[in-house]
């Protein structure tokens, strides 16, 4: 017998629109803590859209109910969800001139472990925790004393994000296509940091367009999203189905159950 | 939803009411004059100090000549009209004779510099740094000054000076800024009461970081110091200045000069944090901060070093300038300017090339925010006889929210045909989305806001040495409370 894991994140029919462009419409969608869960969709589904109501970006209108742990996340702002632990690694991360990306993650990492009431790391512990994460994506130590982003490539702009991830040890991380741009080789990188990261207590919202990347971080489940609508979800089967078949089939069939 | 507020109005606005740390007044009894000025004021102030006749005629020179002058209105700054018959040009901690030793101090004196963090028993001071401390118009307390002289260097406030150095003085005041160079330096040659003095002899490099700390207290009083340093060839010496001011709903009037004197080989380095009081969000008090600063790179291979942070003031109106009259010498300008609340700020630097092969750099970063309107203004100017001059200038202005102004007033006067200029000016915004990424790691807006404009003020914020960036850091973080763009 199996114990029921507890939910991380609910999200019940859930609607956003930007510029009376409506694209999330009722989307529902279960999380349970320490499983994996990949949301793969079409261009223009809603998949980044997702990604930013749940981080907290400005700009939506949004009706519907996101629980986290229990918690109203959509009426906090996007600094306390960090704080209850959401994390998300940007589709196109920023550039923060001057700002060396040790001094930024100090800032942050203090800071959202005072808001959970833990004591800020002694530098020596700081700048252990710094490296060892750093290795763990294969980040080139040179990158920690860069301004944050500037200058790095597409591939580094993502590495950087998982070790930030890795750094701010999150109970909901968010992936927003942190594959596209990688070659194979960071590809397997990063996902092979996700991986080590992943526990009991954490759970991993994936997103992206392509299956490949699901091969690397395998799922417990996959989310089809379209149209602003999770229409499909099953386990890793259902990644290589897409792989093969496309989208359109799917779409066919929603429509004609409809 | 949750992030409106990230565009709200009112958080553009709302300016906290106390975040002046510096705004307390020093229960200290003190000698104010009668506001005023004519000539027998000004006899009356050098009389006081027992000044040599020289510089009495010096000063009355200057305010004849100062009373023909008309007020400058040149500046990209709204300044009501003043009134210098309605201002005390003298006020003075009454037990201000001259102190044997640190432990004369008035305790309430000394219970004022604590406040502000400026511990003045010599033991306490950190890494070694020197300070003066004046304190409205005279200077009360010298540090480190017998561990100094034993190198031969003279670390002094402006006043002892003329008593015990007249011949060094002599030889260099108004020399970098004659009294007929502008209104303000003509009030202050005339006026001046205090401030400070160093000389570094030949050969010698300054073991520690010298520093006067300004702080005005009185009430109806304008401050008017004069700061003199001479480095003589091959010295070294860097100097850095900190100001304040109580909060009060007046409007007060801080008219400084400062000259700096490099002769072959040596360099100056003067870094300066102003935190004179802004006044409140609706402009109604705050300092007017009128200040002439000018080195004179008169030596071969001399350098003049200007790091500036200035947070505060209601308005300030200032150009530290660099002479580079020596073959193969170097001028530096190094700015951070932040305007916010309803302050105004004119600032930049003037690099005048004379020698051969002399080079000026620029690097100005302002920040505007609330109503804040500010405006860097520099000049460039390449004399025939300077052969071979470069000048780098970098102006970068940082815009938050809607209501504040950022312009830029590069002016090149180039009559060597060899020169070569380079000028660069950034406009930003803090965006939308970036405030968002730093949101979304943990960091609140404010947070986000300091870490952000520290990161573009980095480059000026290094040149400052370690304890006073720590500083500057933090006071632009507080500048900015609440200024959310």
């Amino acid at each position: 017998m199996t114990l029921q894991k507890p939910t991380l994140l609910q999200i019940r029919n859930l609607f956003a629109s930007v510029q009376n462009r409506t694209i999330l419409q009722g989307l529902n969608l279960e999380v349970p803590t320490g499983e994996v869960h990949a949301i793969m969709g079409p261009n223009g589904s809603g998949k980044s859209t997702l990604s930013h109501v749940l981080a907290g970006r400005p700009g939506y209108d949004i009706q519907g109910e996101v629980l986290m742990d229990g918690q109203d996340l959509l009426a906090l702002e996007p600094e306390e969800r960090a704080w209850l632990g959401v994390f998300l690694a940007f589709q196109y991360p920023v550039e923060i001139p001057g700002v060396s990306n040790t001094n930024f993650m100090r800032s942050a990492v203090n800071k959202v472990r005072s808001e959970r009431g833990l004591a800020p790391l002694e530098a020596g512990d700081f700048l252990k925790h710094l490296r060892e994460k750093a290795a763990l994506v294969q980040l080139d130590p040179s990158y920690l004393s860069r301004p944050v982003n500037l200058g790095f490539s597409g591939g580094e702009k993502k590495r950087n994000e998982i070790f930030q991830l890795a750094m701010l040890e999150p109970r909901l991380a968010i992936l927003d296509e942190t594959d596209s741009g990688l070659d194979i080789d960071a590809l397997r990188i990063v996902a092979e940091g996700v991986n080590s990261l992943r526990n009991n207590q954490n759970s991993f919202l994936v997103i992206t367009h392509y299956q490949r990347l699901l091969d690397y971080i395998r799922p417990d489940v996959v989310h089809v999203l379209m149209d602003g609508r999770i229409v499909r979800s099953g386990d890793y089967t259902l990644a290589l189905e897409l792989e093969s078949k496309g989208y359109d089939w799917l779409r066919d069939e929603v429509k004609s159950n409809a | 939803m949750a992030n409106e507020n990230l565009n709200d109005d009112a958080l553009l606005t709302r300016w906290a009411e106390d975040d002046y740390a510096f705004g307390f007044v020093s229960n200290i009894e003190q000698d104010i004059d009668p506001k005023g000025l004519n000539s027998d004021v000004v006899r009356l102030i050098s009389a006081r100090k027992g000044e040599p006749d020289w510089l009495l005629e010096w000063r009355l020179k200057a305010f004849e000549h100062w009373q023909k002058m008309p007020v400058p209105e040149w500046a990209h700054l709204e300044i009501p009209p003043l009134d210098f018959q309605d201002i005390s040009y003298y006020a003075a901690p009454k037990a201000a004779k001259k102190l044997e030793s640190l432990d004369e101090l008035d305790p309430e004196i000394k219970a004022t510099y604590d406040k502000l963090g400026i511990p003045l028993e010599e033991q306490l001071i950190l890494a070694g740094v020197a300070v003066d401390a004046v304190l409205d118009s005279v200077s009360v307390a010298t540090t480190y000054k017998a561990r100094l002289a034993e190198q031969g260097i003279v670390f002094c406030s402006f006043s002892e000076a003329v008593h015990e150095h007249p011949e060094l003085v002599r030889r260099s005041l108004g020399k970098v800024v004659p009294y007929t160079d502008n209104f303000y330096a003509a009030l202050n040659s005339a006026v001046f009461s205090d401030g400070s003095f160093v000389y570094i002899p030949k050969g010698v490099r300054c073991p520690m970081e010298l520093s006067t700390y300004f702080r005005i207290n009185a009430a109806g009083t304008g401050q008017f110091e004069r700061t003199l340093i001479v480095a003589e060839e091959g010295a070294y010496v860097s100097y850095l200045e900190g100001c304040t001011a109580p909060k009060r709903d007046e409007n007060q009037l801080h008219a400084a000069v400062v000259e700096l004197v490099a002769m072959d080989d040596a360099e100056i380095r003067y870094a300066t944090v102003q935190n004179w009081y802004p006044g409140d969000a609706q402009g109604v008090g705050g300092i007017y901060n009128f200040v002439t600063k000018r080195g004179l790179c008169r030596g071969r291979r001399s350098k003049i070093s200007w790091t500036q942070v200035e947070t505060g003031s209601a308005i300030t109106w200032k150009y530290p300038s660099v002479v580079l009259q020596g073959d193969d010498s170097t001028g530096e300008f190094y700015s951070v300017a932040l305007a916010a609340r309803a302050q105004q700020a004119d600032t930049g630097t003037k690099m005048i090339h004379i020698g051969r092969n002399t080079t000026s750099r620029i690097v100005s970063k302002g920040i505007s925010a609330g109503r804040g309107q500010n405006a860097y203004r520099g000049l460039v100017k390449v004399r025939e006889s300077a052969v071979n001059a470069r000048n780098y200038s970098q102006c970068d202005s940082l815009l938050m929210g809607d209501r504040c102004g950022a312009h830029t007033y590069p002016y090149f006067e180039i009559n060597c045909p060899d020169a070569q200029v380079e000028h660069e000016a950034t406009t930003s915004k803090i965006e939308e989305d970036l405030l968002y990424y730093c949101q979304q790691r943990g960091l609140p807006t404010e947070e986000a806001i300091a870490l952000i404009v520290n990161g573009y003020a980095k480059e000026v914020l290094d040149k400052l040495p370690m304890e006073f960036a720590v500083e500057a850091r933090k006071l632009l973080a507080i500048s900015l409370e609440g200024s959310v763009g």
